[in-house]
């Protein structure tokens, strides 16, 4: 059966020296598209927005939030753990696919791993306000102190601010080493003094000597294999938080594979829904090709299927068990008052991206940035679900209560998107969104050509 | 083409690696080194008060008993300040007519207490108690310090939290035999390895080290 060929990873027809024009001139030398201005004016303002929610939330203090007894974990929790699931694409394009020799990561890795450091950065916000005193948020860190004391480190909480922690800065490093080479090529391109400058202190002297390459393809592997284990440590860690504690619905061995499938099944679709754009606004569809959108697509919905295999499995638990709670606990997402939520949550998971095993849907890019979309949708929804139903009504009927989310965790929440895109369209303009060097190798390599 | 940075930046990059470590551990280091501080902690400051009492002279020379003032200690968690009417059981009797002694005698007239500088305080989230540890054979020099010594009265310990873990780690170095606790010449015997142990049981001191033994 010939099956029909697979599109390139970058187009025909590119050479070393057009893939450089390219990539560098929408930094130095092209005009700024006014959709810049108009992307960038309206995620400022939700940025500005954010600051004015959460410098009320340091005056007042958390009781602005919807959170209570019950609900103690509200918004901050649901949203750090999206947020933080979001910035694994990043990570598992740049060290898994490079391990595994991928090529097609090469034009994507570059804006995917910025997009993990901006959702870590966005993550990292929630626990700190949620802590009510964040000034004293040093105290997770185990430091010399006058109360001769360390954290609690039998408390997933803590071990959670070592894997973010970690997370964090591998991610940064890791990107910022891949883009010596790159930032060397700004250098050298640039024209106005100025920029010179600014480029030439973040090459830190790259020459591109045969000693210089030598050295960077060892610390890149390096960090690869480094940041290789922390694609599935962390979003482990952050189901731990749950899945230690002693509450129905969360108190299960699923979590953890449940949670880092999810974690990747949101990064792809926020890797989608913001490559769909840039690739149409700076007209780089010949290097994020649509053999990217496809892949990236296959990855959600084999990532998509495994999570909806952990929604089965804590299904089919509750009941087995025999536990009363636990059967409590999922009649009551199924017919309790966040029902609406769940089956939200079932169709934009499970039910909606069945459709990405059509390969005429997956190579439709106007319905994949929709289904992108409804995807990140609903992976917030089953923070939500997991976070509110197993709280609001645990073992006791006398302590049940609801969770009503107030305009102080909205404003927050949307302006982290806010303050994510804000960081988002800054990186577009001022480094270079795709990785320029790697993208040369890729010119005369025989995956450039359609496999047969 | 014509470089950007001069060859001395490359020294200068190699530094600079070794400087942010060297800051960064020296940054926190120096923050510990204050937190523990006379400055922070006001140790060995000793605060002015409206009249100069001297502990020394009372506690130290006369040998009046701690409790002769602080009353409430064996009892209460506060050990109490004594009103004016402590003092002048004796001073209505001697120094009379002392100057120094004026704001005492007019406190008494007024019926208005004299506004003693508090010395030793630990903050509201704590829960002391004085009278389980005068009653577990803790001495009353062991946190207040050589009291009998002091002309006027400081701080003798930070009260910090790791310092009150000292002992509560490790009773059996600080605690001595009951008859002993308000004496303030006290030494610490060179037995103190198997009396200590020896009394820790006999009182039966548990070592408490939970959260809520003294955050409620």
């Amino acid at each position: 059966m010939a099956a029909a060929p697979n599109p390139p990873v970058i187009e025909p027809g590119h050479t070393y020296a057009s893939v450089t024009d390219k990539i560098s001139s929408i930094v130095l030398t092209r005009k700024t598209p006014r959709g810049w201005y108009v992307g960038f004016g309206i995620s400022f303002l939700l940025f500005m927005m954010f600051n004015y929610a959460v410098t009320y939330l340091l005056v007042k203090g958390v009781g602005i939030w919807g959170i209570n007894i019950p609900v103690a974990w509200g918004f901050a929790i649901i949203n750090f753990v999206w947020w933080i699931g979001i910035g694994h694409a990043g990570t598992l394009i740049s060290a898994i696919l490079l391990l595994l020799k991928q090529s097609w990561r090469t034009s994507i890795n570059r804006f995917a791993e910025a997009m993990t450091l901006f959702a870590v950065a966005c993550a990292g916000v929630f626990p700190l306000l949620h802590m009510g005193r964040p000034w004293l948020f040093y105290w997770l860190i185990p430091y010399p102190n006058t109360m001769f004391l360390w954290p609690q480190f039998r408390s997933p909480l803590v071990w959670d601010v070592f894997a973010v922690s970690t997370y964090a800065t591998v991610s940064l490093l890791f990107w910022f080493v891949g883009l010596i080479p790159d930032l060397a090529t700004m250098r050298d391109r640039a024209r106005s003094r100025f920029v010179k400058v600014i480029y030439g202190f973040l090459a830190m002297g790259w020459r591109g000597s045969a000693v210089h390459w030598s050295r960077f393809e060892m610390a890149s592997l390096l960090l690869a294999g480094l940041a290789t284990p922390l694609v599935v440590s962390v979003h482990t860690v952050v189901s731990f938080d749950f899945a230690i504690a002693l509450v129905p619905g969360w108190h299960t061995t699923i979590f953890p594979p449940y949670f880092v499938a999810g974690a990747i099944y949101s990064g792809f679709a926020m890797v989608l829904t913001l490559a769909i754009p840039m690739r149409k606004f700076y007209q780089l569809q010949d290097v994020i090709t649509m053999r990217h959108l496809d892949n990236m697509a296959k990855v959600m919905l084999a990532t998509g299927m495994v999570v909806a295999y952990g929604y089965i499995i804590e299904a089919f638990m509750s009941f087995y068990s025999g536990n009363t709670f636990e059967k409590f606990m999922t009649l009551n997402r199924w017919k309790g008052p966040y029902a609406f939520f769940y089956w939200c949550l079932i169709a934009c998971n499970i039910a909606i991206p069945q459709m990405l095993w059509s390969k005429k849907v997956r190579s439709n890019v106007a319905l994949l940035f929709v289904l992108a979309l409804v995807i990140n949708v609903g992976m917030w929804l089953e923070r939500f679900v997991i976070v509110v139903t197993s709280l609001h009504r645990d073992f006791m009927p006398s302590a049940w209560g609801l969770y009503i989310p107030t305009r102080w965790d909205w404003a927050v929440y949307v302006g982290t998107i806010g303050f994510f895109l804000m960081l988002f369209f800054l990186f577009i303009r001022v480094l270079p969104a795709i990785s320029i060097f790697e993208l040369r190798t890729l010119v005369e390599s025989e995956e450039a050509k359609p496999a047969s | 083409m014509a470089q950007i940075f001069h060859r001395s930046t490359n020294t200068i990059a190699r530094v600079s690696i070794y400087g942010a470590a060297l800051i960064a551990f020296s940054a926190v280091y120096l923050l510990y080194i204050f937190a523990g501080s006379p400055y922070v902690t006001e140790v060995n400051m000793a605060k002015v008060q409206p009249v100069p009492f001297s502990h020394r002279h009372h506690a130290g020379e006369l040998g009046i008993d701690c409790r002769y003032c602080h009353t409430s200690v064996e009892e209460s968690s506060d050990a109490g300040i004594p009103p004016t009417q402590t003092c002048m059981t004796c001073h209505s009797q001697i120094w009379t007519g002392s100057p120094m002694l004026e704001p005492v005698r007019a406190s008494y007239r007024d019926d208005q207490s004299i506004p003693w500088v508090r010395v030793n305080q630990v903050p509201d989230y704590v829960y002391f108690n004085h009278s389980i540890h005068i009653n577990k054979g803790i001495g009353c020099t062991t946190c207040h310090g050589p009291v009998g010594d002091m002309p006027l009265t400081w701080q003798a310990n930070s009260l910090q939290m790791g310092w009150c873990l000292d002992c509560h780690r490790a009773p059996q170095n600080f605690v001595r035999p009951r008859n002993q606790v308000f004496s303030v010449t006290y030494q610490t015997p060179s037995d103190q390895a198997e009396l200590g142990p020896k009394l820790v049981k006999q009182y039966k001191i548990q070592s408490l080290t939970n959260c809520t033994t003294c955050h409620r």
